[in-house]
Parts: C-alpha cells; structure tokens; sequence
C-alpha cells in the first residue's frame, strides 16, 4: 500500500527523519523506536500532513498525484492525545470524523454509521456526554471512533491507546486488528508498548534516530540486542504459550549505542550471543 | 433556541412601541400591518422612524453577534471579538477623519463620508491583520497579537484627532464613538441586511469545518479541514459583516463578546446552533439595550454604547458565574 522512498524531513534546525525507505506490505503495521525517534513525524508524513523531501508511493502513485480529496477520503488520521475541550457531545465529536460527508441537515447514514462505531467501541453510553467532562482515557476512545467513522481504507494512528486502561488498550487493539482483517484496511500505528506490537503487528518498523533501523516480522526484529541498541534496555524476550514474543525488560542501560552497528555499548559481550545471525536476516535501515 | 426568537420579538415590538411617545401595542400592529383604522402620525412614526431603528438594533446586533462567535471559534480564544482585534477602533478612526479633518477615502461623498471612511478603515484593519497573519501561517495567535496591537495604535490615533479637534468636532466624533442608532434609515438597514443575509449562507456552508476547529488546529486537520483555508476565509466573512455593521451605528464593543457566550452556554459548540444562537444573542442584546437607551430619561436617548455596557455587563457576569462547569 505504501512504499517509502528515501524521505528527509527536518524542523527548523533539527533532523527529523534521515533518508527513510521503507515498503508497508502488511495490513496491520507498528512503528516503534524511543522518544524522538521520528515515528509521529513519520507518521504524518504517511498522512499527508508534512510535505518530507523524497517519495511516498500510495497504491504505486506518488502521494502529490492523488487528488487531495480522494486522499482524505481514503486515509484516517489519529493523532497522539489532545485536551478536548470543545462543548460538543460524543455523538457530535464523532459524527465530525465523516466530515467531508457533512452538510447542514445531517444524513440519516452518517448518523448510523456513527452510532455503530460507538456501539462497535462499546461507548454509546458516553454519546450524550459533552466532551471536556470525558477522562483522558474516555477522550482518547472518542479520538478512536472518530477516526474510524471516516470508514477509511487507511488508519494511521499516533500512540492511539495512551492514557488508556490495560483492559481498554487490548479492547481497543482487539477490535482495530479485527477491523484491519474484516475491512481488508492497511494500519499503521506509533506505538511505544512492545509487547502490543508483537502481539497485534504483522509488521514492525523500528524507528531511531529518524532512521530504520529495523524492519521484518516481530519474530525478526524484537531481538535483546536490538533493545539494548535502540532503547538502551537489557531485556528478554521470549515466547508464550501462544508463540508470541513477550518482552521483558530487567534494566536500563547505562547508554545505548546509538547508531545501527555501533557496539561499543556499556554492557557485556553476553548480550550479544545468538541473536547476532538472526539480525543479520532483518533489513537495515543503513543497507 | 425558540426563547431566544421569542424574547426578541417581544423586545422588537418593545423597541417600536418606546421613545418620546409610547404608542401601545396594538398601535403597534395596526401601523406595522397598515391598518385602514391606524393613526396617519403613529404611521409616520413607525415606519420612518422607529422601524428602521428597530431593525437596524437587530440587523446590527446579529451582525456583531456572529462576528464574535466566529471569531471566538477560529482564534480559539475566548476574548476574541471584533472590538479586541481592533477592527472597531479602525472604524471610529476613520469616522474621526470624516468629522474631524473631513477627509474621505471616495472623493465626491461628503453625505456619507462618515460611514464610507468607517467601512474602508475597518476592512483596511482586517486586511493587514489578514496579511500578517497570513505571512506567519495563519495561526490564531499572530491574528489575536496583530489585532491587539492595531487596537492600540488606532486608540491613539483616535486620542490625536480628538486632540487637535475643536469643541464642535469633539463632540461630534465622541457622540459617534459612544455609538448611536438615531441615524438609521431604510437605505442603511437594506446594505446592513443584505450584508448579513450575504455572509449568512457562506457561514452555514462551512459549519462542520468552524465545528471540527473547535477540536484545535490539529485534530480538525486530521479530520480532512483546511485549517489555515477555512481561519482566513473566516476572518474576510467577520471583517465584512464588522464593517458594515459598525459603520453605520459606531463602536459598539460589548456584543461581539457576550453574545457567543451566552450562546455557547446555551447550545454549545455545534455551530449549526451556536451561530444562530449567538447572531440572536446579539440581537436580542442590542435591541434591550436600544429600549433601554430610550426610557432611562423620558424624552431623551441616551448613547446605545453605554447603554449596551450597563445592560449587558450584569447580565454577562450572572451567566459566567452562575454556571457550575467549565465550558472554555
């Protein structure tokens, strides 16, 4: 659906993203990578929203040759967690998410399509609620359904389950990797808990330094070595009963190295043992 | 919604039936529908004098109403109105020019030079709040600093004119600047209406987008607007109907402020509401304060401006402060 090529983005003074090139294969893909790694700036150049030097290819056409109305159309855009403090109500902040649809007189399929969404997310009770007397958590699922009341080909969500509860966060996950399946959509979320993306992910992407340092399945990149090297954190990983990969983190590092095959890191040689062959099998960024 | 239209009908009726002769209600009516049986001189009165006045209060007073709310909504700040941004103050310096050095911007239009400087002065502001707002990419604070720094400057300029002016020019510019609907006519009401009615429909065709700013910049750009597009577009629609209506009646501060308030209040933020709300908050508060303006002293009117202020202002505060919940 999406194929990078060699995009730089910078604000001001600061280089955001340095030369990313990245194919997007899998319907349901997770960008991961620390703090000021580049995945909100990524993502929103996937949006449309920052205009990157270099290529982004939608469906094979460069994103400038979609007609921008189309474009809207087709993609959703989540951002990470604003203060709502509009006096709407949930019904009427999410029934915004189909806003290029909306006229004056409310269509009664817009109006459908928003109250499924609430029931889908399980808030239809919040809909009469006005939304700055919502949780941060409450706001956060309005965000939710709002982005998929568009009813988009392409869901790109920025950290989408930030400020939830572990029982809302795997509900909100369940339901967006049923819907990618069910819908036949492409998502692409920024997310910064691990273990969500190697249980929810087909594909991760693996954000540092505004470079892909990674990219494969779960199985390929969330290796101990790439923690230590990425995110300066001695950890374990291994697998359920499920055959998921569980991360375990056990300490942070006293720095990390911060560029892809720079091992002159604080910690032992013990760290890095067998998983050195298994990422030689994982895309570099810097390949 | 309804109270609202109601509460200003009855204050419109009130609005014609006052002033130096009270004329009852069913005088009222009789001369509005221009009954066989209506008095010749109530007549005259109503329809030549107090009418135009009537609907110059609630022309004017919508106008001033939606002007704020939309200005509120697109600058996301809760002190936004026409008057803060300086676009009043603009207005009364170019009717000071008119009264006090009698220069006019179109040559060959002394009979309404006063409103004519008022209107171009008025746009001029916006136009530059526009420009300067449109180099720093339309954020609502480069429009609200901009603005407020124009409100100075033309508060000065304001204080020079009246410095240099004679007892006479004085007068004449502060008894504008107080505001005054006396001077209305059928030809100002008609380019006052149809200035509204002329916004109104561009207003409705971007209600979901104003409502979807309400989320801010961000979110309303996820969600497909044209965020920067839609504040400009916004502020050419507010400068315009701010314009045509402070030309005429001069510099009425207090509604553009209040009335988005009350109806934000009142319906919240899903502007196929709020507008309508807030342009009829205005009217209605305009024209209570033309009744006022009349029976404070029997006889005389006092200036509309102060008028607008003592009514609005008590009225204002028991709103905010009896309100329990945040709503900005």
């Amino acid at each position: 659906m999406f194929e990078v090529q060699d995009i730089c983005f910078r604000y001001k003074s600061r280089q955001v993203l340095r030369d990313v090139s990245i194919r997007i294969v899998a319907s349901l893909t997770a960008v991961i990578g620390p703090n000021a790694a580049g995945k909100t700036t990524f993502i929103k150049c996937l949006a449309g929203l920052l205009l990157p030097r270099g290529a982004i290819l939608v469906e094979g056409q460069p994103m400038e040759k979609w007609k921008k109305t189309i474009l809207k159309e087709m993609l959703s855009y989540l951002p990470q967690q604003s203060d709502d403090k509009a006096l709407l109500t949930v019904f009427e902040a999410v029934l915004l998410g189909r806003l290029s649809k909306l006229s004056w007189r409310v269509k009664d399929e817009d109006l459908d399509i928003t109250l499924s969404v609430l029931q889908e997310l399980g808030i239809e009770h919040l809909a009469p609620r006005i939304l700055n007397e919502l949780s941060g958590g409450q706001q956060q699922m309005v965000s939710i359904a709002q982005a998929l009341a568009k009813q988009p080909r392409i869901l790109l969500m920025d950290e989408p389950t930030n400020n939830l509860d572990l029982h809302r966060q795997l509900e909100v996950f369940e339901f967006i990797a049923s819907l990618t399946r069910k819908r036949g959509l492409t998502s692409i979320v920024a997310l910064h808990d691990l273990n969500f993306a190697a249980r929810f992910a087909e594909q991760l992407i693996v954000l540092h330094e505004g470079e892909v340092y990674a990219s494969g399945t779960p199985d390929e990149v969330l290796t101990e070595s790439l923690l230590l090297r990425v995110y300066g954190v001695e950890a374990k990983v291994m697998c359920d009963d499920m055959g998921v990969l569980q991360v375990i983190p056990i300490r942070a590092a006293h720095s990390k190295c911060p560029r892809p095959g720079d091992l002159s890191c604080s910690v032992g040689p013990e760290f890095f043992s067998e998983e050195t062959s298994m990422e030689s099998a994982i895309q570099r960024g810097d390949s | 919604m309804l109270g609202l239209v109601i509460a200003l009908v009855a204050v419109f009726v009130l609005d014609i039936m006052t002033g130096p002769a009270w004329l009852s209600v069913s005088e009222v009516f009789s001369a509005l529908l221009r009954s066989p049986e209506a008095d010749p001189t109530n007549l005259v009165i109503v329809w030549l004098i107090r009418l135009p006045v009537a609907i110059m209060a609630v022309v004017v007073g919508a106008s001033l109403g939606l002007a704020g709310g939309e200005m509120q909504t697109i600058l996301d700040n809760p002190l936004a109105s026409p008057y803060t941004l300086g676009i009043s103050a603009a207005a009364g310096f170019g009717a000071g020019l008119a009264l006090i050095v009698g220069v006019g911007v179109i040559p060959h239009a002394e009979h309404i030079l006063v409103p004519v400087n008022a209107f171009v002065f008025s746009m001029l502001t916006s136009l530059v709040i526009y420009t300067l707002a449109k180099i720093k990419n339309a954020s609502s604070e480069t429009i609200i600093l901009s603005g407020i720094a124009l409100l100075f400057l033309f508060n000065a300029l304001n204080a020079l004119l009246q410095y240099h002016a004679s007892l006479e020019e004085l007068q004449a510019m502060v008894f504008w600047l107080f505001g005054s609907l006396m001077k209305s006519n059928w030809t100002k009401v008609w380019i006052a209406a149809a200035v509204l009615g002329l916004i109104i429909p561009l207003i409705i065709k971007d209600t979901w987008r104003l409502t979807a700013l309400r989320l801010g910049d961000q979110k309303a750009r996820s969600l497909g607007a044209n965020v920067e597009g839609l504040r400009l577009k916004t502020m050419i629609y507010i400068s315009i109907l701010t314009a045509a209506a402070v030309c005429f009646v001069g510099t009425i501060g207090f509604i553009g402020l209040v009335a988005p308030h009350i109806a934000r209040i009142t319906v919240g933020e899903d502007q196929r509401f709020f507008f309508p709300c807030s342009a009829l908050g205005g009217a209605l508060l305009f024209s209570g304060a033309s009744v006022g303006s009349k029976v404070i002293v029997q006889g005389a009117v006092y200036p509309i401006g102060i008028i607008t202020a003592f009514i609005g202002v008590p009225f204002f505060l028991s709103v905010i402060l009896g309100r329990r919940k945040r709503y900005w």
